[in-house]
C-alpha cells in the first residue's frame, strides 16, 4: 500500500514537470490539414462524377485515388513529415490509412517478401480491417435480425 | 455556387473530424493504429443508429474522406445487401462496397515497398 | 547488502588510454558536432540494412579507438560492449568482425557505464591487460524495434526523446599505461521501478533509477557532489533531468543546475525539434569520449561521476502492458594529479 502511495506521489510529480502538447496549435493544424485533403477528395468526386464510371461510385473512385496520393507520399518520404506536422489531420483521412500500410511495407521489406513485406503490410490496416468488417457484418446481422422481428 | 459550398462544408466537417482524432492524441497518448480503429468502428455505429447518412449527405468528401467514411462504406454496403439478398448479405456487402480502396491499398503499398527504402529522419 | 556496499573501488586506478567516438549526420549538427572523431555522411554506412550500419559503427568505433594509441584491434584483450537492438545484434556482428574476445552486455542505455566498470573490473583484477568498453545507438534501428516505422506519420509527444545515432569505446588498460583519464570507483545499479508505462516518457522512468544510484554512489564512497567537477546523466532529457533534480531535492541533495548536465539533453539544439533531447546508449558513450573524457585531459575538469541509464523495457513486454523500470550505473573518472 506504501508503495502505491509512493508511486502515486510520483505520477504526480512526472505530471507536474511534463509539458503539454500546444493545444490550440495542435488543433489549427489538423483542422486546415484535415480539412484540405477533404476538399482534394471532394474535387475528385466530381472528377468522379465526370468521368460517368459504371464500375464504381464516385466516392469508391476517390478514395482509390486517395490512397495511391498518400502511398507515393510516403514512398517519397514525404508523408510521415506531414503527419509530424498536422498529427490527426493527416492520420484520420484515408490517406492516413494508406499510409500504415505502405510505412510498415516499407520498413519491414528488408526482412523478406513474405513474412517482411507481405505480413507487415497488415500491421497498421490488419485490425483496421479486422474491427471495421467484424463490426459491419455484425451490423448487417442485427439489421437483419430486426427486420425478422420487425 | 452550389458546388462552392460542397467545398467549403466538406473543409469545414473533414477539419472537425480530423479534430476529434487530435484531441485523442493530445489528451490520450493514443497510436494511431489505436484512432484509426476506434474511426472505422464508430463510422459503423452512426451509420446504423442513422447519424452518419445525413452528414455525407451535407459534407460529401468531408464525410467520406476521414476513416468514419471508410466504416459507413463498409456499413451501407452491408445494410443495402441484407434488405436486398437476405441475412448471407451481411457477409458480402462490406466489401464489395469497399473492394476499390482495399484492393488499392494493399496493391499500392505493395508496390511502393518494392520500389522505395526507408529514409533516415533529418 | 547495505547500501554502502553498492559501490566499488579500484585500487589500481585503471586508465583510460584511449576513447573514440562516432556520431550521425544529425548529432554532428547538433551541440557536439565539431568534438566527434568522426560525423557520419549518411546513417546507413554503405550497408544493406540499418542494423548492420549500426554495426559497421561501432566496429569502426572500436577500430578507431585501437588505432588512436598506434594499437591494432588484435591488441585488444576484451571488448565489451551491448546496444539496444533485440539480442545485441550490433555488437555481435561487430565482435564477429573484429575478432576479439567478447563479453556482451545490455543494459539499455546504461550500457556504456556497465561496460566500463566491467572492463576496469577485469584490468583492475589482473584479469586482463587492457579491455575495450563501447555502447551504440541508431535512430533507425531503435525506432522501427521500439516504436513505429520510419515513414509512419504520427505525432511525437513532448516527453518523447530522439534515439542518437552515435558510438563510444574507451580502452581501459593497466594503470601504468600514459593514461587521458583513471576510473578510481563506481557504483553499481538497482533496477528500479516507479510504475511508469508511458513508452514515450523514458525520462521519467528512468529518473529515480539515477536518484538511487546516485544517492548510493554518495553514500558508499563517502562523497558529496562537492567532491565532483561535473556529474553528467546519459539520456534522462530535459524533462527527465527536471524530475531528477526533484527527486534528489527530495533526498536532501541540493546539486546546483549547472553541475549536473545531461548527455542526452544537450546533445541536440532546441531548432532540430527532438522534443525532451537526445536518447540511446550512445548518447553518454559518444559525448563521454567526445567531450568530457577530452575536458579531463585538459584538466578543465578534474573528477566527474557519470551516470548511465537505461530503461529496461522490451516491445513484449510494453506490449503486455508492464511497466517501466530503470537501471543506472555510476563510474567516477579523474584526471592525473598535475606534477
Amino acid at each position: 500500500m506504501k508503495s502505491d502511495m509512493h508511486n502515486q506521489k510520483y505520477d504526480e510529480l512526472v505530471k507536474k514537470m511534463t509539458p503539454n502538447s500546444r493545444m490550440l496549435r495542435g488543433y489549427v493544424r489538423a483542422f486546415w490539414v484535415g480539412g484540405t485533403i477533404c476538399c482534394i477528395g471532394q474535387a475528385l468526386n466530381l472528377l468522379g462524377n465526370a468521368l460517368e464510371l459504371t464500375v464504381m461510385t464516385s466516392p469508391m473512385f476517390t478514395s482509390m485515388v486517395l490512397i495511391f496520393i498518400g502511398t507515393t507520399l510516403t514512398g517519397f518520404g514525404v508523408y510521415d513529415r506531414i503527419g509530424r506536422y498536422a498529427g490527426a489531420g493527416s492520420i484520420v483521412p484515408i490517406t492516413g490509412f494508406a499510409n500504415s500500410i505502405a510505412a510498415s511495407a516499407i520498413e519491414f521489406r528488408r526482412e523478406g517478401l513474405i513474412l517482411g513485406l507481405g505480413s507487415r503490410l497488415f500491421a497498421v490496416a490488419g485490425p483496421v480491417l479486422a474491427y471495421g468488417i467484424s463490426s459491419s457484418i455484425l451490423a448487417g446481422l442485427i439489421h437483419w435480425g430486426l427486420g425478422r422481428i420487425g | 455556387m452550389n458546388e462552392f459550398l460542397m467545398f467549403i462544408k466538406a473543409f469545414v466537417v473533414g477539419g472537425g473530424i480530423c479534430c476529434i482524432g487530435q484531441a485523442l492524441i493530445q489528451n490520450t497518448n493514443m497510436t494511431s493504429a489505436r484512432i484509426l480503429v476506434l474511426f472505422v468502428v464508430s463510422g459503423v455505429i452512426l451509420t446504423v443508429i442513422g447519424v452518419y447518412k445525413p452528414l455525407v449527405d451535407f459534407a460529401g468528401a468531408g464525410a467520406t474522406v476521414p476513416l468514419t467514411g471508410f466504416g459507413y462504406s463498409l456499413a451501407m454496403g452491408t445494410l443495402e445487401a441484407v434488405n436486398k439478398y437476405g441475412i448471407f448479405g451481411a457477409f458480402t456487402g462490406g466489401i464489395t462496397n469497399t473492394a476499390a480502396g482495399i484492393s488499392a491499398a494493399v496493391l499500392f503499398g505493395l508496390i511502393n515497398a518494392l520500389i522505395f527504402k526507408p529514409k533516415a529522419k533529418p | 547488502m547495505t547500501e554502502s556496499g553498492r559501490s566499488i573501488f579500484f585500487s589500481s586506478k585503471p586508465s583510460i588510454s584511449a576513447c573514440a567516438s562516432i556520431a550521425g549526420p544529425k548529432e554532428g549538427k547538433g551541440r557536439f558536432g565539431d568534438l566527434f572523431d568522426i560525423v557520419l555522411e549518411e546513417d546507413l554506412l554503405g550497408q544493406i540494412s540499418w542494423e548492420m550500419g549500426e554495426s559497421e559503427m561501432l566496429r569502426r568505433t572500436a577500430e578507431l579507438c585501437c588505432k588512436k594509441i598506434g594499437l591494432s584491434i588484435s591488441d585488444a584483450e576484451a571488448f565489451l560492449s551491448g546496444d539496444l537492438n533485440n539480442q545485441i545484434i550490433a555488437s555481435t556482428f561487430a565482435a564477429r568482425a573484429l575478432e576479439v574476445p567478447f563479453f556482451g552486455l545490455y543494459g539499455a542505455c546504461s550500457t556504456f557505464v556497465e561496460s566500463l566498470l566491467l572492463g576496469a573490473m577485469l584490468v583492475d583484477g589482473g584479469y586482463r591487460k587492457n579491455a575495450l568498453c563501447a555502447a551504440s545507438s541508431h535512430f533507425c534501428t531503435a525506432e522501427r524495434q521500439f516504436r513505429y516505422p520510419l515513414e509512419l506519420g504520427t505525432q511525437r509527444p513532448p516527453s518523447a526523446q530522439w534515439t542518437a545515432t552515435a558510438a563510444g569505446a574507451v580502452l581501459v588498460s593497466h594503470s601504468s599505461a600514459k593514461s587521458i583519464a583513471r576510473i578510481t570507483a563506481g557504483t553499481i545499479g538497482k533496477v528500479v521501478d516507479r510504475h511508469i508505462k508511458d513508452a514515450n516518457h523514458m525520462g521519467a522512468a528512468m529518473a529515480p533509477a539515477v536518484c538511487d544510484t546516485i544517492c548510493a554512489h554518495f553514500k558508499g564512497t563517502n562523497t558529496t557532489h562537492k567532491d565532483y567537477d561535473l556529474i553528467a546523466t546519459g539520456d534522462l532529457g530535459w524533462i527527465g533531468k527536471n524530475i531528477l533534480m526533484e527527486l534528489l531535492k527530495e533526498h536532501d541533495l541540493q546539486i546546483p543546475d549547472e553541475k549536473l548536465i545531461d548527455c542526452g539533453a544537450s546533445m541536440y539544439y532546441a531548432e532540430q525539434d527532438t522534443h525532451a533531447g537526445g536518447s540511446g546508449a550512445g548518447c553518454i558513450a559518444a559525448v563521454t569520449c567526445a567531450k568530457l573524457l577530452r575536458e579531463i585531459e585538459d584538466s578543465r575538469l578534474k573528477r566527474i561521476l557519470i551516470v548511465g541509464s537505461g530503461a529496461l523495457l522490451s516491445w513484449t513486454s510494453s506490449q503486455q502492458g508492464e511497466s517501466i523500470p530503470g537501471i543506472a550505473y555510476a563510474a567516477v573518472l579523474e584526471g592525473e594529479p598535475n606534477e
